[in-house]
């Protein structure tokens, strides 16, 4: 059934001006209201990349000074961490496909999501006005007491801007919890659910969970800053281990609340492409509350070098192996997905093998990092950074390109170039490990993170690194072509164009602003592809 | 499927099916929200845990200082304030306006009680010098850095408290306009009860600060 042939009124054509935008409710406009301020920012940590490895070509600190260095990979970390990474696929994608997944007007709670992005604007305008006014240097972690008492940069400014931030993401979760619970269409039971639904109510359980700690933390070290009630500062009695404490008690769940969405999209393109049903349906659902679970377990892997017991780093060690066997059940059962499936190999399917590619790397040098022997030689060199790239960044954004590419005819109704899409991937991809592969190796031999100089032996891997991310900006600038380009000259999009399973396929490409004329009726189980 | 309400309440947002269902969504939601607080309050809850169990005397030193009188008679002044807010939302539930009106008036009244106590409290703390800073000053203590730390967390942990009092306040300012205009009936007072489940939240957190900073070691050996 062909219902692009007929113009159909939908939510971009249900009013022009700018205040339907900027006071919009429907949880459609709003994700790409997140989509706009969300790519921006990626725009602008991406700058800070280049600045890193355009220093690090040389060994000599020639191009910025060491202090100016130290921001340079401070706004790098917070940018991405806490305006690209944690919110690109639940705000954007999730946003968009909670409701129309689960057959759903809109989500539970329209206001509040209009306002998660005005919360989430106004932590970025902060964190903004911080760099203008000369950038914070305190690395993107804040250990004090270097950021409560020593820093002479604008930690106060950026600790308001990720606080504030932080409600943006409360916010979203417990939207997507009770529409989850209250708002599925009749039918729509919970094994019926599609996995990105799972994935996503794994993903808001950390979000609700999590974040109001580091919320707190942060208040903490504000108050240490600004008004000097000791907490953390020795020197005022405090403990500056009890901050690292409570930030990993966040910041490692936070790398879920990366991945776990990227999971989600992953089993959604895995079974569309292979027209199979996702191998063990229930396990890969549960696999997501597990990873969720465990997650909240193993922070102190971030602290096996900080007078942290040695017990409690042994079982943080074994927690944290335990955390990649959720992980492991997750690739495996795609895979699985793949065997005898009818694979086809368009666009958002070469996301999907960069994704095992690059998850698989992230994942493996994990446990190297979880063995406390191995982690204390190369803790705070490259080899952690690479690792932590490969898992948080490369499985993040495969899938957040993945799935913009799967859903960017169901949002905008257009259909982009599938030749330039299939390049695009396959550039990200070889660019991504031109980049981050060669850190393990340095990383290993003793090249310490966080460094604007170092010694000449390291030059070749630098060089292969910052070459792999020329070729990654490459590849990240050219879906920002056609996919724009498919928007002004892109062929219609019919209602579902890769044959898909899902509710968000039954309604019209783009969707109505009320998302289905008629609320649907589910009848049968997710993935339901006749083979 | 829909036409389960053929003339729609006025209150009905349009993406529910049935005002039950739009209640049990924004219950829910306060249920959450209520968890993050949980949370929220948890680090520091955490933080003063450690720092009393690494620093006993210190801590039961600094703690002598607080007025325990006014502590405990805000204590009382907010349960109390919990009362006034379940008649207020059980005067909801019957759609009685008036009850409405004096529950929730009685409830701000309270609230406020509870502010300037605590702000006479707080200007006690600045009189004898006991807050953390450059100027504190607490001659007798035998340990004064971290005597200093519990002051650091006392008015953090009270502050944030209060904070979330004022939030309160505001709230139930709302809710007695919108009670005026005869908004809430026995169909629909959402906001009354949820606005209540936060109330008593505000109050357990204090039931759970007042013997923490207030009450522990009151008895006990160090002293003056």
């Amino acid at each position: 059934m062909d219902t692009a042939a007929t113009p159909h009124s939908n939510y971009l054509t249900d009013g022009y001006g700018i205040k339907s935008w900027l006071l919009t409710k429907d949880h459609k406009r709003i994700g790409l209201l997140y989509l706009i301020s969300v790519s921006a920012f990626f725009v602008l940590g991406a700058v800070f990349a280049g600045l890193i490895r355009l220093e690090l070509l040389t060994p000599a600190g020639d191009l910025v000074e060491s202090d100016t260095y130290n921001k340079i990979f401070t706004m790098h970390g917070v940018i991405m961490v806490f305006f690209f990474l944690i919110p690109a696929i639940p705000s954007i994608l999730g946003n968009f496909l909670v409701p129309l997944m689960i057959g759903a007007k809109d989500l539970a709670f329209p206001r509040i999501n209009l306002l998660s992005w005005y919360v989430y604007t106004i932590g970025g305008l902060f964190t903004l006005w911080a760099l203008v006014n000369g950038g914070v240097d305190t690395g993107w972690t804040f250990y004090t007491p270097y950021s409560s008492a020593f820093s002479n940069s604008n930690v106060a400014l950026v600790v308001v801007g990720i606080f504030i931030n932080g409600f943006s993401s409360i916010l979203t979760g417990l939207n997507f919890i009770v529409t989850i619970h209250k708002m599925r269409a009749p039918g729509m039971t919970w094994f019926r659910l599609p996995l990105f639904i799972w994935a996503h109510y794994a993903t808001a359980l950390i979000m609700v969970l999590g974040t109001p700690v580091i919320a707190i933390t942060l208040v903490m070290v504000g108050a240490e800053r600004l008004l000097h009630l000791g907490i953390f500062d020795p020197k005022l009695g405090g403990d500056p281990v009890l901050f690292q404490h409570l930030f990993w008690f966040y910041s490692h769940p936070a790398v879920y609340i990366m991945i776990l969405p990227a999971m989600g999209v992953m089993s959604e393109l895995v079974a569309a492409f292979s027209r199979k049903r996702i191998f063990g349906y229930e396990v890969v659902a549960f696999s997501s509350l597990a990873i969720a679970v465990v997650g909240f377990l193993v922070w102190g892997h971030h602290m096996f070098v900080s007078s942290q017991s040695v017990y409690a780093a042994m079982a943080f060690s074994l927690l944290s192996f335990l955390v990649a066997i959720p992980s492991a059940i997750k690739v495996f059962n795609w895979s699985a997905t793949l065997y005898k499936g009818s694979i086809s190999f368009e666009a958002p399917m070469i996301y999907v093998f960069g994704f095992i590619g690059l998850f698989l790397i992230g994942g493996l040098t994990g446990l190297f990092l979880a063995a406390v022997a191995v982690d204390v030689h190369v803790t705070d060199t490259y080899f952690v950074v690479a690792h932590f790239h490969y898992i948080m960044v490369g499985g993040t954004i495969m899938m957040y390109l993945g799935g913009l590419h799967f859903w960017w005819p169901k949002i905008f109704g257009k259909m982009y170039h599938q030749g330039m899409a299939r390049v695009s991937a396959v550039v990200i991809f070889i660019g991504f490990n031109l980049t981050f592969f060669p850190q393990f190796i340095v990383g290993y031999l003793g090249m310490p993170r966080r460094y604007h100089s170092y010694p000449p032996e390291f030059q070749l891997w630098n060089v292969l690194s910052s070459a792999g991310a020329a070729i990654l900006a490459v590849g990240y600038a050219m879906p920002t072509f056609y996919l724009i380009y498919s928007l002004v000259k892109g062929e219609r999009a019919p209602a579902n164009p890769w044959g898909a399973k899902g509710l968000e396929w039954e309604t019209t490409s783009p969707p109505p602003t009320h998302n289905f004329d008629t609320t649907p009726v589910v009848t049968e189980p997710a993935y339901n592809y006749v083979k | 499927m829909s036409g389960a309400h053929p003339t729609p309440h006025p209150r009905l947002q349009h993406h529910f099916d049935s005002l039950e269902q739009q209640f049990e969504a924004s219950a829910l939601g306060m249920w959450l929200f209520l968890v993050t607080e949980i949370l929220f309050f948890g680090g520091l809850f955490m933080a003063y845990m450690i720092y009393r169990l690494t620093y006993p005397e210190a801590f039961a030193e600094a703690s002598h200082e607080l007025d325990v009188v006014l502590g405990g008679i805000n204590t009382a002044v907010l349960i109390s304030s919990s009362l006034t807010m379940a008649m207020a939302v059980w005067s909801a539930q019957l759609g009685r306006r008036t009850g409405q009106l004096l529950f929730l008036g009685l409830t701000i009244g309270l609230g406020l009680v509870f502010l300037g106590i605590k702000a006479v409290e707080y200007g006690h703390k600045f009189e004898h010098g006991l807050v953390p800073g450059p100027n504190f000053r607490f001659e007798s203590a035998r340990d004064p850095v971290h005597s200093q730390l519990f002051f650091s967390l006392y008015f953090i942990m009270t502050g944030l408290h209060a904070v979330h009092m004022i939030v309160g306040i505001g709230l139930m300012a709302v809710l007695f306009v919108l009670a005026f205009k005869g908004r809430f009936t026995r169909a629909y007072h959402t906001p009354v009860e949820v606005s209540g489940l936060y109330w008593h939240f505000v109050d357990i957190v204090w039931i759970f600060l007042f013997p923490l900073l207030y009450l522990i070691d009151r008895h006990g050996t160090v002293g003056h």
